[in-house]
């Protein structure tokens, strides 16, 4: 942590620049669903690195178990069934997890000071301790990640194993892969890994195979090499070109400027227009008028 | 306890017992709402015990304003119904604004300023009490799309921002005109302030 804290790019809520004196290179975490097998080895190795431990849940007649993300299980398998005009079914199995964008929107939403961070190698962290719980982070993430806990309301998520990372480690589901579908190293090293394999993937008839690094968010730092890249909705719902949503940005570029100027100026406003223009007094006038129908009365 | 048996008695004990728990609530509210809405602000959480304690009380303590609100709204509202000389008297707001109120029409017990104000904070509470429930994330957000959250979570700053630059326009105009807070503090106002700024009302006061 105390040289982490020098190598911040991004800090939620707050207007100044971060410590970033230490330069790091960009890391990136590459997911190649076309070697994934759907072990779930990566969810174990998940939960034992970070000490967590969901419920046993029941099986809903799919092999998604978790079924979804939550507080206790930052990644999860996704399991779907599709049938491909060329291939016939095909099953396409997807690990779920935070997409650590460049430019991540829950960090923009987020209203905490230090909450949320950025590192310079391109990890995205909640720092719990500072969390409010106030979710806003949800509606912040265009790939519905954050969960909140229904114990301590915190929100929780993939920290990319910052903590393993920040000693020259791999990720912990990286560590486990038995296919090595899941690669960690420079973010352009894995470009480049990815490049390769998606070569390969296109000979052998998948042709419209891709790396899945989306730029409407910067780019992320956890990338996959989809054997349908164009069809990314067929992953169990992967978004094709996921963005801030338009409300969020509205809302903490645009309008929070707007807002505290015009609450600025009416206050300022009231008190220029009383020095200048001097309070609105009964008249002398109105008051003998009254004195009069007073007497008038006696 | 009245000093002067001429005045006029423009408020109740339980209307004004009423309007200040709206307006401790809405102080309340817009310190703890302000202070997450801009980093600059976050230090305001302190007086509430910090940033999650904010978070916990805002929506709780909105619940509370909304129920006063309700209440203050029905007991005003017929007295707030706009009329032909509340529009003349919006239209001319600029003169009165510049310091010469001689053209001013003839109010009631409130002038089209105010009336229009009191629609707007009956708009506003309305779309902050629903939006707010949306993004109320420990009990409800869950049960709600997240673009319907997104949506709540921009209404709910915006209109918040406009009720607080609304309510610093009513607050200043009570300060602006002299002799109006007593009004609300203890409920009376002197004939001649009546007579000065609600004609119409001190007529059916007074029958002059």
């Amino acid at each position: 942590m105390a040289l982490q804290s020098l190598d911040i790019a991004k800090r939620s809520a707050t207007t100044t620049e971060p410590p970033q004196a230490r330069k790091t290179l960009e890391v990136a975490k590459l997911i190649d669903v076309s070697k994934c097998i759907g072990c779930k080895a990566c969810q174990v190795a998940c939960m034992q690195w970070n000490d967590l431990r969901d419920e046993v849940g029941t099986c809903a007649g799919t092999y998604d178990n978790p079924r979804d993300m939550t507080d206790q299980s930052w990644t999860v398998m996704r399991y779907a069934e599709v049938e491909t005009e060329e291939r016939g079914l095909e099953w396409l199995i997807r690990k779920d997890g935070c997409m650590h964008c460049e430019d991540p929107g829950c960090l923009k939403a987020c209203p905490a000071p230090g909450a949320i961070i950025k590192y310079a190698n391109g990890i995205v962290d909640f720092h719990q301790e500072n969390c409010i719980g106030c979710g806003y982070c949800v509606s912040g993430c265009p790939f519905n990640v954050p969960r909140i806990s229904q114990k301590d309301s915190k929100a929780y998520k993939c920290t990319l194993c910052s903590d393993r990372v920040a000693v020259g480690l791999e990720p912990a589901c990286v560590k486990v892969c038995p296919t090595g579908s899941i690669s960690f190293g420079s973010k352009v090293d894995m470009q480049e890994l990815a490049e390769e394999r998606v070569t390969e993937l296109k000979e052998r008839g998948f042709k419209n195979a891709g790396l899945y690094d989306p730029a409407g968010v910067g780019g992320t730092h956890v990338m996959y090499v989809l054997n349908h890249a164009d069809k990314p909705a067929l992953y169990s719902g992967l978004p094709a070109d996921p963005t801030i949503a338009p409300t969020v940005t509205l809302w903490k570029s645009v309008a929070k400027p707007l807002a505290m100027a015009g609450m600025a100026a009416a206050a300022l406003g009231g008190l220029f227009h009383y020095v200048m223009k001097g309070p609105n007094e009964v008249s002398k006038e109105i008051e003998a008028e009254v004195e009069r129908e007073l007497e008038g009365e006696k | 306890m009245i000093r002067d048996p001429h005045d006029l008695k423009r408020y109740t004990a339980s209307e004004r017992a009423n309007h200040w728990i709206t307006g401790i609530c809405f102080i309340l509210l817009a310190l703890s709402g302000l202070s997450l809405f801009h980093p600059a602000l976050f230090p305001l959480t302190l007086l509430f015990g910090g940033g999650t304690w904010t978070r916990i009380l805002h929506p709780f303590i909105g619940v509370v304003m909304m129920l006063f609100f309700v209440v203050m709204f029905f007991r005003f509202q017929s007295l707030n119904r706009m009329r032909e000389a509340d529009w003349e008297w919006v239209k001319r707001a600029k003169e009165m604004v510049n310091g010469d109120d001689h053209n001013m029409p003839e109010m009631g017990k409130y002038n089209g300023g105010q009336k229009l104000l009191f629609w707007f904070l009956g708009v506003a509470m309305l779309v902050l009490f629903v939006s707010g429930i949306v993004i109320w994330r420990a009990y409800f957000s869950a049960s709600f799309p997240i673009g319907v959250v997104r949506l709540g979570a921009l209404l709910h700053a915006a209109f918040a921002a406009l009720m607080i630059a609304a309510i610093i326009v009513h607050v200043y105009a009570a300060i602006w005109v002299r002799g109006t807070i007593r009004a609300m503090l203890y409920g009376t106002v002197t004939r001649a302030w009546a007579k000065q700024h609600h004609r119409a009302w001190y007529k059916q006061m007074t029958g002059k």
